[in-house]
Formats: C-alpha cells, structure tokens, sequence
C-alpha cells in the first residue's frame, strides 16, 4: 500500500471523470454504489464508451451524469427519459442509460415513464430509491412508505407508494428487476443483462439515505441501513410483479420481468424502410 | 441515417396551406427528427411530418405531452440530428421550462408556435398573436431567442428554413411565431430547387476531443458544437456550468460570464438575424409597424391611404426577436406618427414605443378571432397624419 | 479455517492462493464502513488516523486474508478502495485482479 495513491490508479478510472471527484453524495449514500455497478457492468462487457449517453435529472442520483466520462446529459426534473428518447431515435447507434432517483422518474417524470415502456423504446432506466425527494432535503415522494416521516409528512405519510416493479411491469418494460444497494454484484449482472437486451429495460435499486430519509425514520447509520436490507430482502425470480412488495419487514428483490417485444426503434426504422420501398416502387402512401 | 430518396425537396409550384408549406421547409432544411403532440392549429404540421419523414429517412415520434416532445428534440438536436416540434399557446407554455434549458445548453432547434386565442384554451381555431412576448420571456431567467413571424404561406415555408439556418448558426432556439390564419390559409408556393437553398448546419469542432473545451466560444460567441457519439464526451447540464461543461453553482463570475454569453451572442449578432420588409417608407409620414396578417391587411390600408394623400407606408417585422429596434428608431425619427395593428391587447407595440421614444404610437388590438380590416388600418393612418 | 477434504485434488500444490494488493485511496474516504463491515474475511479495519475529511479511512490489518473478491470495491461508493492481484514470479497463472 503506498502512501499517496490516487484515483488514476483504480481499474474504472477511465469512466470517470477523475478532476471531479469525490463526488457530493454524503457518506453511505447509495448513488455512489449505482455509479460503481454501472461503470463495473460496462467495463466487464467492454463497451464502446464512446457511444454509451447517461441521462438524468435532478437530484441526488441525477448527479452522475457530470461524474462519469462519457456523453452525458443532466436534464430538467422529470424529462431524462424523454430527453433520452429523442437522443436513441436520432441515432440508433447509441446505447442511452437514464440513472435517475424515484422522484425525478416517478412523480413529475412519471407520464414520461410509462409511455417509454408502452412503447418499448430502447433505453435502460436505473431508478435509485430511497424513499424521499434527497436533494431538497427530505421530503414525501411516490416511493415513500405508508406512515413514514419525511419534512412533509412530519406527522407520518398519509399516502400509498408506488409498487415500481408492479408499474414498470404493467407499463410493457422488457425487463424488471430490484436489487438493494447491498446486492452490488447482482445488481452489476443485472445491468450487464439489461444493457444486452433491446427495449425497455427498468432496474430498481434501493439505496441508503442516511442523511434524510433513514434519520428521520431512525434507520441508524450508512451500514446499520445496509444490514437492514441484509436482513429483510429476499429473492423471488419470476414472481408476480404485484407481489413484489416493500415493507417495514421484507423487501422482495430478484428479476421479475425478462421478455423480448418488438422495439419502437425497430418498428420505426421499418417502418421508414417500407415507406421508401413503396415510393421507389411507384405507388404512393395512400391517405 | 437512411436512404434518401429525391423526396426531400418537392420542387415546384403547390397550392398548399401554411402548416403543409412549414412541414416542407422542415424537411428542406435538413429537418429530420419531430416530437410532437397534437393541438389546433398545430397538428397539421404534425399529421404532414408523420407522412413525411419517414420518406426521406426520419423519425417521427407523438409524444405524451409537450414537455417530452420539446425534451425530445433537445436529445436528438444534441445526437446530431435537425430537430423541431409544433404547437400553440397551450403546449407553448408547457414547453418554457426545456426551452430554458435549450437555451442554456445551446441546442439548435426550432419550435413552430401556431398563435391562437388565448389564455388559457382561449379560442383554438381562431387566430391571434398573443405569444410574442412569450416567445421572448416565457420562461425564467435571463436569455435571448430568434423569432420570426410569417406573413404568407410562402414565408411559412422560406422562415422555416431560416428558423433552421439561425438556430444551427447560433445554437439557440428559433421560433417560428405564426398566427392561426397563416397556419390554415391556402395559397401558392414556390418551392426552389436543393441547391438554391441555403442550408446551415453547426460548426463542428476542429479540436481533437483532448483539446475541444465544449462551452468555450469563437469570435462569434458561439461554441462549436461536439454531438453525442462522436468521441468528445460531452457534459451537458442546465446547472450554471464553466467551458468544459462542468456545474458551477458557487461562482459568481462563472455566472455572468455565461449568461452574459448567451445573451451576447444573439445581441452582438443582431444584424446579422434582423430582417425587415419596407413598403413605400421613403418618404413615409406615418408609418404602420405590422407584423403576421395584420401586415396584409395594412399593405391595402397603405395603398388606399396613398390614393388619399396620406404618405404612408409600412414596415413589416419579419424578425420580432431579435426586436428591430434601430430600424423602428430610425423611422420614429422621420415620420409624424405610428401605428401598430396586432391581434392582441398589446405586446409588441410596447417595443416600438420604447424603440420610437417620443414619436406617437397609435396601437389598434385586435384580441384574436377577426382579424384586422385594411380600413381600421386606414382609420389608425388618419388619425396619426 | 482449513477445509477438510475427503480426498485431495491432484493439482492441490500447484494451486497458489492468490495474493491480494489492496489499495485504499484515504483522501477520499467519506467513512461509510461498508467495505470493512462486509468484507467476507475481516481483511479491513478502521484506522486510528483520521484522513483529510476527518473520516478514519479503512486500513488493511489482515491483507493476507483477502481473496479478492473485489466485495469492497464493488460496494464503495467513493472508488477510494480497490484490490489487485499481486503478481509474483514463479507463480501460475490465476486469474485477473
């Protein structure tokens, strides 16, 4: 062990853009992780870097897109997936990722999400979850649980949470999977797999936040969070989407979702190869 | 992308209506990517670029809403492609926060807003002009944009292209701001051959991705523009953000100096975008300001105040922002009075009598739906005589 | 502890445990712990020493024990620890870092 050493030496320094780092999450944050799955997974399938886009938004997670050393894109809050879309449409040869937090891809992005999976468009969401809007210091969001604390619900959460593995599922995603933070190396495979397939692929990560959401709630320190998820997950393959469910004493974690459909990039690059056949052939696209 | 086939450029004399003749101009600038979302009196543009573009090769996507269609250009004007959507007033202000962030990312792209009614759902199938401002300062912040305002269908099809040539040339958006009328007219276009149109495309940067400093301007304030996919790694974000693109929420002359920047570029380069049309302003004494239909009607309100002594004339904006302001001071300098028909309860008229200082603006609204006759003109002429 | 075989595999000398070099970047460190609380093998404890930030940065007390299974590296969400094959001659060939 030398005294001095330095990022340059780690074996995913080349995706990330090193003058900028430690990056601002707080210690025991799980976006940080993300980030290391995600550049784990591309370097173990040795991709192009050069045609990989990340897109987010804002917040905590929407943060990596300045951290990582590639064409990347932070977006206003809500649109990565649509600003994602209109990038992998014009040109296809593109691979996009949006890296974004549950609020940002569910609450004011949410229209965006499910009509990207209807449509099966070619992108892999990661959504980090950690159940309240971090960036903003704390408050309620789509994933916050029933009865939980957050500044705007200081009397305890009054609303239902999405189930986002149920929601991606019934939206069309071809792929759906949980993993918690602890999980880095199925988490990794499972990025690995999504970014293998074609269409619509969603993986949600349950991620720490010490700071906000787990102080508020009592959930202790960065690692007492993270041995809570030891304790409480458990791995369901091929369950029923609906009966993937958080709560204060299971997390069901596991790949639920794992399909092939035609892709709206494929339908649509068809569909202009037809219109030009039927041009080139004389008969014109009848009204 | 794909194979172009000779439909890119339909050459030749058509009777079209301004949507159909502004799908054409897209497609003739290079256009090849639209993200939309249907609204009166918009989605004819939509419905013509669904047929289009798959013709010559590109993509056609309805998106949810209008915040992902705007959204959706920004990420495939930044994937290289030519990029616009369209819509009205409703879909316009759902758009001003990506619009902002066009701006602040410099993504060239055009957005076609087909003036109708308003506030709110107003009166969709009738014309108005009451976005212009909007245009301007629809979303928060600091910041300049082009827009240009057809008069004829002709223009509808020619401003597009110019909306395409401006926004790549200053990589800012452009704004095609027409009223409902224009949009829904029918009249005869000329449409040139390929060669005699001019297109512009981005400057592409001649660094090396080592060197190439994504936000660092040239002489003319803007940046060459590196896209995704080509090797360059470039950061992009709304957050504030220094010449490689990295946020910069803490300095202060980091800040100015950005915005003052993209402020620059297209205030420093005003006559370079500027464009007006004079008519029989030589010797004018009273001078209409018009811009859109009212400007038709003003054209016979002028012919008819001539053959009645008057020296009128008229000076229609095509360039509405950038404003014409030394074009309009000049004029307010030589002639007795102005007046300045629009189709709404006052918006552009305040920049004229800024620009006109101390020379009397006489304003005739119109709040949309009928629309001005050349006599009311005529009547504002009279009184400023 | 030692594994207790039935029978012995052929190749049981030939096999050399790989040697683990791990590098820990103590600048960078924000003091989450997770790559000392879940390091299958103890390998890492904290440090009296606090680092730039005032964190105490992880230390390697037992590198002899690390199997590189690289758990540390995967779940630091700082990049401040990764670990290399220490590679030594007359070694056979056993894998990558």
């Amino acid at each position: 062990m030398s005294e001095a050493e330095s990022l340059v030496m780690h074996p995913l320094a080349k995706y990330l853009r090193l003058d900028r780092f430690p990056p601002i999450w707080c210690a025991g944050c799980g976006c940080g992780i993300i980030m290391n799955c995600f550049v784990r997974a591309i370097d173990e399938l040795d991709l192009d870097i050069d045609k990989m886009v990340v897109v987010s938004g804002i917040g905590c997670m929407g943060r990596i897109a300045g951290y990582l050393n590639m064409d990347s894109f932070h977006t206003t809050h809500g649109r990565p997936i649509a600003v994602a879309a209109g990038i992998k449409l014009a040109n296809p040869e593109l691979q996009v990722a949006v890296i974004s937090g549950d609020g940002d891809l569910f609450a004011i992005g949410g229209n965006h999400f499910i009509h990207a999976a209807r449509r099966n468009l070619d992108m892999l969401v990661i959504c980090s979850n950690n159940f309240n809007y971090g960036m903003t210091g704390g408050q309620v969001g789509p994933t916050t649980p029933l009865e939980a604390f957050t500044t705007t619900t200081p009397y305890g959460n009054i609303e239902h949470p999405f189930n986002l593995v149920h929601l991606a599922a019934a939206s069309g995603a071809v792929y759906v999977a949980r993993w918690t933070a602890l999980h880095v190396r199925r988490l990794t495979q499972s990025i690995k797999k999504a970014l293998q397939k074609k269409g619509f692929k969603f993986i949600e990560v349950i991620s720490p936040c010490p700071t906000l959401y787990g102080r508020y709630n009592k959930m202790g320190d960065p690692i007492q969070i993270m041995k809570w998820y030891k304790e409480v997950s458990e791995i369901r393959h091929g369950i029923d989407p609906t009966e993937a469910e958080i709560s204060s004493s299971r997390i069901v974690v596991g790949e639920f979702v794992d399909i092939e459909k035609p892709t709206y990039d494929e339908l649509v690059r068809k569909l202009i190869l037809d219109v030009q056949r039927r041009l080139r052939e004389g008969s014109q696209n009848e009204s | 992308m794909k194979v172009e086939t000779d439909r890119t450029v339909l050459t030749g004399k058509h009777f079209l209506s301004g949507d159909y003749a502004c799908a054409e101009g897209a497609i003739a600038a290079g256009c090849r990517f639209f993200a939309g979302y249907p609204i009166t009196p918009a989605t004819e543009i939509a419905e013509r670029m669904a047929r289009r573009l798959p013709e010559v090769g590109g993509i056609y996507i309805q998106m949810e809403d209008e915040l992902a269609s705007i959204a959706a250009v920004i990420g495939a004007s930044y994937a290289g492609v030519k990029a616009m959507t369209a819509t009205s007033g409703p879909g316009f202000s759902l758009m001003q926060e990506n619009i902002g962030l066009a701006v602040m990312t410099e993504t060239p792209l055009v957005v076609v807003d087909i003036m109708r009614g308003g506030p709110s759902t107003g009166q969709p199938t009738k014309p108005g002009q009451q976005d212009m401002m909007q245009a301007k300062w629809g979303s928060h912040g600091d910041y300049e944009v082009i827009a240009l305002a057809p008069s004829s269908v002709q223009e509808m099809f020619d401003l597009t292209i110019e909306c395409f040539n401006l926004s790549e040339r200053f990589r800012v958006p452009a704004f095609l701001m027409a009223d409902e009328t224009v949009a829904h007219m029918w009249e005869r276009v000329i449409i040139p051959e390929q060669d005699q149109i001019e297109i512009v495309n981005r400057k592409k940067p001649a660094a090396p991705p080592a060197d190439y400093l994504p936000f660092k301007p040239d002489e003319s304030l803007v940046p060459p523009m590196a896209c995704f996919g080509e090797g360059y790694r470039v950061h992009v974000t709304g957050l504030t953000h220094d010449e490689r693109g990295y946020p910069q929420t803490d300095s202060p002359e980091i800040q100015e100096q950005l915005v003052r920047r993209l402020c620059d570029k297209i205030r420093r380069n005003a006559d370079k975008i500027i464009k007006v049309k004079e008519f029989m302003l030589e010797d004018a004494e009273v001078a209409v300001i018009a811009y859109g239909t009212p400007a038709r009607a003003a054209v016979s309100a002028v012919k008819k105040a001539r053959e009645g002594g008057i020296k009128a004339g008229l000076l229609r904006l095509i360039t509405i922002w950038p404003f014409p302001e030394k074009h309009v001071e000049e004029i307010a300098n030589r002639v007795k009075g102005i007046v300045v028909p629009e189709l709404n309860y006052g918006q552009i008229v305040r920049e004229v009598e800024r620009a006109a200082k101390t020379t009397p603006v006489h304003f005739i609204p119109k709040f949309g739906e009928a629309l001005h006759t050349p006599m009311e003109i005529l009547d504002g002429i009279r009184r400023m005589k | 502890m030692p594994v207790r075989l039935w029978r012995e595999p052929l190749d049981r000398e030939k096999i050399k445990k790989p040697k683990a070099e791990i590098h820990i970047i103590r600048d960078n460190c924000k003091g989450c712990g997770f790559c000392i609380e879940f390091c299958p093998k103890n390998v890492l404890e904290k440090s009296n020493e606090l680092n730039k930030r005032g964190v105490h940065f992880p230390v390697a007390a037992h590198p002899e024990e690390c199997v590189l299974c690289n758990f540390c590296s995967a779940v630091c969400p700082e990049f401040a620890i990764f670990v290399i094959e220490k590679v030594e001659v007359n070694n056979n060939e056993g894998g990558n870092g």
